[in-house]
């Protein structure tokens, strides 16, 4: 196969790249700007879009001897992503950018392009399996659980995932990937993993959002409605936060207080009690099916709303363009814009974005 | 295939040859002793021989690390050493990153005001719009040749204009010399000692010299400033210990490209006609950008409606065939050309452009190639760009 690799100067897409090489494809590697305001060197563990990042990338592809280019997605992944962002916690969602990254960018933008001159398929050093099924191709969680990015990958579609390729999702553990790069003589075998938001380079995310945003002052309330206190812009809070609020009001039984909901319109952040975090029921419109639609519109499943939470066992309904999730235990502290994964045992099912949530705790209760 | 000898040329084998033989002489140019003599002769041997082609006095050539070590010690040498109460340089569009960058620098840094001149729709520089910029500014600079459209100015032009109103010139050769006749002395012609074209760059490895060397002409009776101090070589306009192979084999080449220069001229400019009329056939809404003639011999620069030239770029790339978009790339990247901006074309115009260069060793064979790859790769791009 004509195979495009996607190489952001990390040790995964690197070994990953190398596998296509070694499994006899004919491999491309290129890395993706997606900033053009990108830095000169790598700080800390951050950024994905630095000169150094493009020289590692390079320096990779040269060891495994194929060609490299660099590709331009500054202005999709702008527009995509980093605007994307901003109008979701505008609106009071949390977001996941590296989920819209891959769903816009690396399996759409990309792919597109890839496809369009002439290349079978687009590999990256994801953690997922891509498993041949007998109803077709399946997405898994990786073999190992710590790395495991099936989560980020739940955006993916039929098609996309016909046009992809993990090679990294079997390998047993991270430690044996930076092990085989050292083999490889992949200079990158040792760089930092990295995480958090690339696009926000000190990982001051509240501090990038209010310069982004622009700070509004505004109410907190606690769940009947009455001023516990005031901030500077809804956009800073999250659901489930408990750090930063600043109340003048102590709470009745003097426990500690965190945000339960953020209402962009009103300006207003409503607190209350740790158990007003339980969330019985998550439901949303835009959702996306990994492979086949499940074949009946009630099916059970576990289900995973965020990348490094445990799965809960729960049961999905579909019905009038809505998949509604019950989960047997109650959810705590879900963020409308935030991304539910279905599962069944280790297969992704599909995803849908969290437009709405009922608490499992009545107001007065 | 090759077709980015804008880019750079190869190595000719006499430049190569001369390189490696005074390299392995021993002897610091600057040293009194006998292998000191032996090395100062063959470098001032090389300069006489790249003042003769170049159309200069010996002692107005300074060796350089190239052209862009040439272009930044012109524009800063001369702004440093300015005439009191002038603050603006005059800058035309569509300069090269070299000079562009110089005078950004100069204007974020120290103050200089700076005074666009705007070219025509072939990427010129009218002399008489840039005439008007002129009066009473510290600095002016400006292409000989465009190195991306290849539109060759009227330099002489340009000099007598910046004569006639007192204004020190930096003229940028690096992509003519060699491929067009510049002329330093008679461009300078009997401007006063501090006016008129004072200073000119010079490149080695875009005529089969070495990379990592070039000059720049500086008049016996500019006021410049250096920008490197240590030990008083080459006027003490740029010390260091100097560069004798890298100044003999610009020598060698200098003269080759100039022996060669009016019947290479005569056959790339015919096969740049075939180049340009085999993708109109093929791609008839392409369209040749920069003067149709009057422009470097083997330089086609051609807009491809619709197709970006990145993703053409890869794709030739891919089929075995080395172009360039020939705007500047910031990490691998490149940007929307900033020239073809200057023709007064619009952004998306300015990223659907390739750059086609021939050189010495082009022959039919580059060109066919080409021209048998082109069409399926436009319409790649076309479908790739459209989504």
């Amino acid at each position: 196969m004509r195979i495009l690799a996607a190489m952001s100067g990390g040790v995964d897409s690197a070994v990953a790249a190398a596998r296509a090489v070694e499994a006899g494809h004919d491999v491309v590697g290129v890395h993706l700007a997606l900033s053009r305001a990108g830095g000169t060197l790598r700080t800390g563990s951050r950024g994905c879009c630095t000169i150094e990042d493009a020289m590692d990338a390079r320096r990779a592809a040269d060891r495994l001897g194929i060609p490299f280019y660099v590709w331009d997605f500054s202005e999709r992944f702008r527009d995509d992503v980093i605007d994307d962002f901003i109008a979701e916690y505008r609106a009071g969602r949390t977001p996941n950018p590296c989920m819209r990254c891959n769903e816009k960018i690396k399996f759409a933008a990309l792919l597109e392009r890839a496809l369009e001159l002439g290349f079978d398929a687009v590999c990256t050093g994801h953690y997922a399996k891509l498993i041949d099924g007998p109803e077709g191709l399946e997405l898994h969680r990786a073999s190992d659980a710590a790395k495991d990015q099936s989560y980020v990958l739940g955006v993916l579609t039929a098609e996309q995932l016909a046009h992809t390729y993990f090679p990294l999702g079997s390998t047993p553990s991270k430690a044996l990937v930076r092990a085989e790069a050292e083999e490889r003589g992949l200079a990158v075998a040792h760089k930092p993993d990295s995480h958090d938001i690339c696009f926000i380079p000190d990982g001051d995310t509240r501090g990038w959002l209010a310069e982004k945003v622009g700070t509004a002052p505004g109410e907190i309330v606690d769940r009947t409605g009455a001023v516990v206190g005031k901030h500077e812009g809804a956009h800073a809070f999250t659901v489930g936060q408990r750090r930063g609020l600043s109340l003048g009001v102590p709470a009745p039984d003097g426990k500690p207080r965190f945000v339960l909901e953020v209402r962009p319109v009103s300006n207003t952040v409503v607190v209350g009690p740790k158990e007003a975090l339980a969330t019985a029921e998550i439901a949303g419109e835009r959702f996306t099916w990994a492979g086949r639609a499940p074949s009946t519109a009630e099916f059970a499943c576990d289900v995973q709303i965020r990348a490094h939470a445990d799965p809960v066992a729960a049961h999905a309904v579909l019905a009038d363009g809505v998949v509604t999730v019950r989960p047997e235990v109650p959810f705590e502290g879900v963020a409308p814009g935030q991304t539910a994964v279905m599962y069944d045992g280790t297969r992704v099912i599909g995803q849908f974005t969290i437009d709405r949530t009922v608490s499992a705790v009545p107001v007065g209760a | 295939m090759y077709l980015d000898h804008a880019a750079t040329t190869p190595l000719r084998p006499e430049a190569r040859d001369a390189w490696v033989r005074t390299a392995e002489e021993l002897g610091n140019a600057s040293s009194i002793h006998g292998p000191g003599q032996s090395a100062r002769r063959l470098l001032e041997d090389a300069r006489e021989r790249l003042a003769a082609v170049a159309g200069c006095d010996p002692i107005e050539v300074v060796f350089t690390s190239g052209g862009t070590e040439a272009s930044n010690l012109a524009i800063k040498g001369l702004w440093w050493a300015r005439a009191e109460r002038r603050d603006t340089v005059v800058l035309p569009d569509g300069e090269h990153h070299a000079t562009l960058d110089a005078v950004e620098w100069l204007a974020s840094h120290e103050g200089a005001a700076v005074r666009s001149v705007a070219l025509d729709a072939v990427g010129r520089i009218a002399v008489d719009v840039f005439a008007r910029a002129l009066p009473g500014s510290a600095l002016a600079t400006a292409l000989v040749a465009n190195n991306e459209v290849g539109t060759v100015n009227d330099a002489a032009g340009l000099a007598a204009a910046a004569g006639a109103t007192g204004v020190p010139l930096h003229l940028d050769a690096v992509a003519a010399f060699g491929h067009v006749p510049v002329d330093f002395d008679g461009w300078r012609a009997d401007a006063a000692p501090t006016a008129g074209l004072v200073a000119m760059s010079l490149s080695a490895h875009k005529i089969g010299g070495p990379v990592g060397v070039g000059a720049l002409l500086v008049s016996r009776t500019a006021t410049i400033a250096p920008l490197v101090h240590g030990g008083g070589q080459q006027r003490s306009l740029r010390a260091g210990t100097q560069d004798v192979a890298g100044a003999v084999a610009f020598a060698v080449a200098a003269e080759l490209a100039e022996a060669e220069r009016e019947a290479e001229a005569e056959r790339l400019a015919a096969l740049r006609e075939k180049l340009v009329d085999g993708i109109r056939s093929s791609v008839p809404d392409a369209e040749l950008l920069g003067d149709p003639v009057d422009r470097v011999p083997g330089n086609a620069h051609v807009l491809f409606p619709g197709a970006r030239g990145e993703t053409l770029l890869f794709l030739l790339d891919q089929a075995g065939i080395a172009v360039s978009t020939g705007s500047a790339c910031q990490a691998g990247v490149p940007e929307p050309s900033h020239v073809v901006l200057a023709l007064g074309r619009s952004a998306d115009e300015a990223r659907e452009v390739l750059r086609l260069t021939l050189g010495r060793t082009s022959t039919d064979a580059d060109v066919d190639a080409l021209l048998r790859a082109l069409p399926s790769a436009v319409e790649r791009a076309r479908a790739a760009s459209a989504r």
